[in-house]
C-alpha cells in the first residue's frame, strides 16, 4: 500500500478573483463568499490527485491510499478523483474550518507515516504546514491554489503536482529531496510600497525541475531608463484606448512612467489617449468590473523569479476577462531584459485555471522589453 | 571539508609534467597619486621649443583655427609628467603586465612589438591622410592587400576597413542592410532586425540606432539560440539578422546554416558579427554560412591590440551584392597603372563612417600580424586557441563552486562563459568579489554582458598566447579563491587588499549625471564649481 496525505485549506484562494488578496484571517473567506468568490482549491486538489492516480496507473494506482480530513479538508476531493480515503482528522461540526483545523489534520496526517504530504492552498496555508510539522521529516508539494504564492514548495500546476507526485513515489527519473523556501508576503515593506517576501523556513520538497515553482525573487529596483521605454512603447500600441494593468513593479513603474498613480499589489485601468494624461477609470478592480470594460489592452509582468504571468495574485484578470479583453493579440507582457534573464530560460507561466485558455496562449510571444524592442520569450502552462 | 572541497583531481602523469603553481606573493604600488591638473606650479616646463628662424617662411595659421587664449593644460617638467604616468601605470594590471585570460570576449591575445615599430616607423607615422594618394602608394596598398586577406578568411566578395571599432563595424553593416531595402522600396515593410541575447550588445544597440525594431532570441535548454523562437519571429517585417556564432558562452551553433536559410527565406539578410572568430580562423567561414555580411574586430583576433577601450578597428565584409553600399571612399588598384587610387564616387554608397580612411596603424599592425602567420598560421592560431581554452576549461570545471552552464559534455571554442551560481548559493559571495580578489593574485576576470542570463557569470577567453604554465598559474588562483570563499568569506567580501584597484558603487556607472570624463566635469560635477 501506497500512503499519500492530502490536506486542503477549502478557503485557499478564494479572495482572488473578487481581489481582496489573500484569505489569511478569520472573516476574509466570509467577505470573499459573499462577493461572489466560488471554492476552487478542493477541485484543484482533486485534479492534482487524478493526474498522479493516471499516472500510478493499474495495479499501483489500487494500491494508492490517501490519508486525509473528512468533508472539505480533504476526503471531498479523494472521492472526487475516485480513490480510497483513510480519514485521520475531522474539524467540529457547525463552524468554519480555520488555520488551526489544517495544523491539527497535517498533524494527524503524517503521523499515518504517508510518503508524501500534499496540501492544496497558498503561502499562508504553507507557513500553516511548516508549523505544524514541527521537526517532523516529511516530503511535502503544495499544490498551487492560493493567491499569493511567493514559496518555492509548491508546483506550477494541479497537473504538474500530480506529475512530481507520481515521480517521487514511483522514484522514476532520479527524484530527490531539495529544501524549498516557504515565503510569505512582507506585509511590513508592502506598507512602504515595496513588494517583497519574508522566509519562513524551508520544506522538504520532491525536486523535479521545472515542475516545481522558483522561489520569487524580491521586486529589484527597475531602471527607470528601462522602464520609460517600455512606458513609451505602451502608449504607442494602445494609442487611444483602455489599458488593464495587472499587479507587478514594473507596471506600477510603467504606470507612473504614463503619470497615473495606481495601487501596489491590485489590478487598475486606465483610459490614453496620445496627448493627454492617463485618466484612472478603475482601482483594485474586480473580475466584474473589469469584465464591464469590454475590449481593453491587458498589461502584465511577470512574478520575479518564478515567471508567473497569470493565476499568481492577479486572478481578477480570469479566463473570461481575458477573452473579453482581446485574448492573446491584446496581451502586452512587460519585462525588462534583467528580469527576463534571471528566469534562467524558463518559460513564462500561465495557470488561469482554463486548459483551452492556457493552451491558446502558449508558445513564443513578443516580450516588450524596451521601446521598439521585444524579446520572444516562451509562455507555458 | 566536504566533499565539494575535494582537492582538484589530477592524474599522476599530469602531476609529473605539470609541478604545482606556485601562488605570487602579489603586492601593488600605491601612489595616491594626484591628477596631472592639479599637479605642476605656473611658468613651469619642460621642452623650451626654439622660435622659428625669421627668415623661414611661415603659412598662416588660418584665424578660424587660431585660440584667442593658451589652452588650460597643466605645467609641468618633462621629468614630473614621466614619473606621473609611470606612477598611475603601476597602478593597473595592463595586457602585458598580468595573465590577462580573464578578460573573456576581447581575445587579449599577446601583440607582438614588432608590429608597433612598423607603425612608428616615419613611413607610417609621418604620414597625413590629405596627402595626395600619388605620395601615399605604399600604405594604400597594405589597406588594400589586408582587404583582400579578408575576403579570402571570410569567403566575401569586397572588404572595407573604415569602421574604427567592431561596433562602427556593425552598425555600417546595418546602414548597409537599410540602404539594400530603401533601394528596393521595401525599407517601410521591413523594420525588424533580429539578435539573440548571447550576441554582443552593440548588435541590438546599432540595429535600433539605424532605425529599426529590435526582436531579441533567448538560449534553448543547450544554450543555443532558439530556432523555433527564430520561425516565431521571421516574416514579412524581417530586415536582417544579426547573429554571434560561437556566441559568448563560447558554444558554436550547429544549426547556423538552418538560422540563415530561415532568414533567407523570409526574404532577410543575414549578418555574421565575427568578432568571436579567434577559434574558427581558417576554419569556418561567414560566406560558407550562406551570410550576406559580415565582420571583425581587427583589435581582438588580428592582434592589433584591444587596448583599453582603443584605438580599434572594424573591418566589414559583403558579398558582391551589396558592394555598392560600401563606404566610401574605397581603395581601388589599377592594374592598367599599376597604381591604388580611393574612389569617391560611389553614388550608393552609405557614406563615410569615419573621416578619412580608417584607424591606419591598426591596419598595418594587422597586416603585418596575418602576414607573419601565414595561412597555415592562422589556422595553428586557431586551434591553439581552442585547446588552451579547453584545457582552462578542463581545469576551472574541478573547482569548488563552478559550472559550466549549457551544453553538457560539450567542448567550447574560444572561451567559456562560467557559473558561480554554486558558490553564491553555499556562501553569499558573487562573482563580482571573487573578481576582485583576483586583483589582490595579481589578475582580474570579467563577468558577463548586462542582462546576466547566465548567474553569476565570468567569462574566460585564453587565446593561442597563454603557456600551459600560465594557465595552470591562473586556475590555481581561481581555485585559491574559491577555496577562500568557503573557508574564509570575510576575506573576499572585503577584497581587494593588495591592490590599488577599489570597489566602485555601480549605481554610479549607471547614472550620466555623475559622471565625469574631463577635468571641466570633475570640478563642475564632484568639486562643485560652478560656471564651467
Ligand atoms: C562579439 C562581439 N561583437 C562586437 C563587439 C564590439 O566591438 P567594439 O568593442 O570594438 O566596438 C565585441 C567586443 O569586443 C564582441 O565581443
Amino acid at each position: 500500500m501506497t500512503r499519500i496525505g492530502l490536506v486542503v485549506n477549502p478557503v485557499a484562494g478564494l479572495g482572488g478573483r473578487v481581489g481582496l488578496g489573500g484569505t489569511d484571517g478569520p472573516d476574509r473567506p466570509r467577505v470573499a463568499l459573499s462577493l461572489g468568490a466560488r471554492p476552487q482549491a478542493g477541485a484543484r486538489a482533486a485534479a492534482a490527485l487524478g493526474e498522479l492516480a493516471a499516472r500510478a496507473g493499474g495495479p499501483a494506482r489500487d494500491g494508492l491510499l490517501v490519508v486525509t480530513a473528512a468533508g472539505p479538508l480533504g476526503a471531498d476531493s479523494v472521492a472526487a478523483a475516485g480513490l480510497a480515503d483513510r480519514i485521520v482528522y475531522a474539524a467540529a461540526a457547525g463552524r468554519d474550518t480555520t488555520a488551526a483545523d489544517t495544523a491539527a489534520a497535517v498533524r494527524a496526517v503524517v503521523a499515518e507515516d504517508v510518503g508524501l504530504l500534499l496540501f492544496a492552498g497558498g503561502d499562508g496555508t504553507a507557513r500553516d504546514v511548516l508549523g505544524a510539522l514541527g521537526n517532523v521529516h516529511c516530503p511535502v508539494l503544495g499544490v498551487p491554489t492560493g493567491v499569493k504564492m511567493h514559496s518555492a514548495v509548491f508546483a506550477v500546476g494541479p497537473r504538474a503536482a500530480g506529475e512530481v507526485a507520481a515521480a517521487w513515489l514511483g522514484r522514476t527519473g532520479g527524484v530527490r529531496l531539495r529544501d524549498a523556501e516557504v515565503m510569505d508576503r512582507d506585509e511590513d515593506a508592502l506598507a512602504e510600497g515595496r513588494v517583497t517576501s519574508r522566509l519562513h523556513g524551508w520544506l522538504p520538497v520532491p525536486d523535479v525541475p521545472v515542475r516545481v515553482q522558483q522561489r520569487k525573487t524580491g521586486s529589484t529596483t527597475v531602471s527607470p531608463e528601462a522602464v520609460g521605454g517600455i512606458a513609451a512603447e505602451v502608449a504607442e500600441r494602445v494609442g487611444e484606448g483602455l489599458l488593464v494593468l495587472g499587479p507587478g513593479s514594473t507596471t506600477r513603474a510603467v504606470a507612473a512612467a504614463l503619470g497615473a498613480d495606481v495601487s501596489l499589489t491590485g489590478v487598475d485601468a486606465l483610459a490614453l489617449r496620445p496627448g493627454h494624461p492617463p485618466r484612472v477609470v478603475a482601482r483594485d478592480a474586480r473580475e466584474d468590473t473589469l469584465l464591464a470594460l469590454g475590449p481593453a489592452w491587458l498589461a502584465l509582468s511577470p512574478i520575479g523569479g518564478q515567471g508567473f504571468l497569470l493565476g499568481r495574485g492577479n486572478q481578477q484578470i480570469s479566463p473570461r476577462v481575458l477573452r473579453a479583453a482581446g485574448g492573446r493579440e491584446h496581451l502586452l507582457v512587460l519585462c525588462t531584459e534583467a528580469k527576463l534573464a534571471a528566469l534562467g530560460g524558463r518559460p513564462l507561466l500561465l495557470d488561469t485555471g482554463d486548459d483551452a485558455l492556457d493552451a491558446e496562449l502558449s508558445g513564443h510571444l513578443p516580450v516588450i522589453t524596451g521601446r521598439r524592442r521585444t524579446s520572444l520569450y516562451r509562455l507555458a502552462m | 571539508m566536504t566533499a565539494s572541497h575535494a582537492p582538484v583531481s589530477v592524474s599522476p602523469e599530469e602531476a609529473r609534467i605539470a609541478p604545482k603553481p606556485r601562488l605570487r606573493r602579489f603586492q601593488q604600488a600605491s601612489w595616491d597619486e594626484k591628477l596631472i591638473f592639479e599637479l605642476g606650479s605656473p611658468g613651469e616646463r619642460g621642452v623650451l621649443v626654439p622660435a622659428a628662424d625669421p627668415s623661414v617662411p611661415m603659412p598662416a595659421i588660418p584665424a578660424a583655427l587660431r585660440r584667442a587664449e593658451p589652452p588650460a593644460l597643466p605645467e609641468m617638467s618633462q621629468q614630473q609628467v614621466l614619473r606621473h604616468y609611470l606612477r598611475l601605470s603601476q597602478e593597473n594590471l595592463g595586457a602585458d603586465l598580468n595573465i590577462d585570460v580573464g578578460q573573456g570576449t576581447c581575445t587579449m591575445k599577446y601583440s607582438p612589438k614588432v608590429n608597433d615599430q612598423f607603425v612608428r616607423d616615419p613611413r607610417i607615422a609621418a604620414l597625413h591622410p590629405l596627402q595626395d594618394e600619388d605620395t601615399v602608394q605604399g600604405v594604400l596598398g597594405i589597406i588594400h592587400s589586408l582587404e583582400q586577406l579578408l575576403k579570402e578568411i571570410s569567403g566575401m566578395d569586397r572588404v572595407s576597413l573604415q569602421p574604427g571599432a567592431g561596433s562602427a563595424a556593425i552598425y555600417t553593416n546595418v546602414a548597409m542592410i537599410r540602404a539594400h531595402f530603401a533601394a528596393r522600396g521595401e525599407l517601410d515593410r521591413r523594420d525588424e532586425i533580429i539578435t539573440t541575447i548571447f550576441s554582443h550588445p552593440s548588435n541590438a544597440a546599432c540595429a535600433k540606432t539605424a532605425g529599426f525594431k529590435v526582436i531579441t532570441l533567448h538560449p534553448d535548454a543547450d544554450g543555443y539560440p532558439d530556432i523555433e523562437a527564430l520561425r516565431a519571429a521571421v516574416g514579412p517585417r524581417t530586415a536582417a539578422l544579426l547573429i554571434t556564432n560561437p556566441e559568448d558562452t563560447g558554444i558554436y551553433n550547429p544549426r547556423i546554416e538552418e538560422f540563415v536559410r530561415i532568414v533567407h527565406e523570409a526574404g532577410g539578410l543575414c549578418s555574421y558579427d565575427q568578432a568571436n572568430a579567434n577559434g574558427i580562423l581558417g576554419i569556418t567561414r561567414a560566406r560558407d554560412a550562406g551570410f550576406d555580411l559580415c565582420h571583425f574586430n581587427l583589435h581582438k583576433t588580428f592582434s592589433t591590440p584591444h587596448a583599453c577601450g582603443g584605438p580599434a578597428a572594424g573591418a566589414c565584409a559583403v558579398t558582391e551584392e551589396l558592394a555598392p553600399y560600401l563606404p566610401r571612399p574605397t581603395v581601388e588598384f589599377d592594374p592598367a597603372t599599376g597604381m591604388y587610387r580611393l574612389d569617391d564616387d560611389r553614388p550608393e554608397s552609405v557614406g563615410k563612417m569615419r573621416p578619412f580612411y580608417g584607424v591606419v596603424p591598426n591596419l598595418v599592425r594587422a597586416y603585418a600580424w596575418i602576414m607573419s602567420l601565414g595561412a597555415e598560421g592562422l589556422r595553428a592560431a586557431a586551434e591553439t586557441a581552442v585547446l588552451n581554452n579547453n584545457y582552462l576549461l578542463h581545469k576551472v570545471r574541478q573547482i569548488p563552486g563552478v559550472s559550466v552552464p549549457y551544453a553538457a559534455g560539450r567542448p567550447r571554442v574560444e572561451q567559456v562563459r562560467y557559473s558561480w551560481e554554486k558558490l553564491h548559493e553555499d556562501t553569499g559571495l558573487h562573482s563580482e568579489d571573487l573578481g576582485l580578489r583576483a586583483a589582490d593574485f595579481g589578475t582580474h576576470y570579467w563577468t558577463s554582458h548586462h542582462p546576466y542570463v547566465v548567474p553569476e557569470p565570468m567569462t574566460l577567453e585564453p587565446t593561442e598566447s597563454y603557456t600551459r604554465a600560465d594557465l595552470d598559474e591562473y586556475a590555481a588562483i581561481l581555485a585559491e579563491i574559491a577555496r577562500e570563499a568557503y573557508e574564509d568569506p570575510e576575506t573576499v567580501r572585503t577584497a581587494p587588499h593588495r591592490s590599488t584597484i577599489h570597489r566602485v558603487r555601480p549605481e554610479a556607472l549607471d547614472d550620466p549625471a555623475t559622471w565625469a570624463v574631463s577635468w571641466r566635469a570633475y570640478r563642475r560635477k564632484v568639486l562643485g564649481e560652478a560656471g564651467r
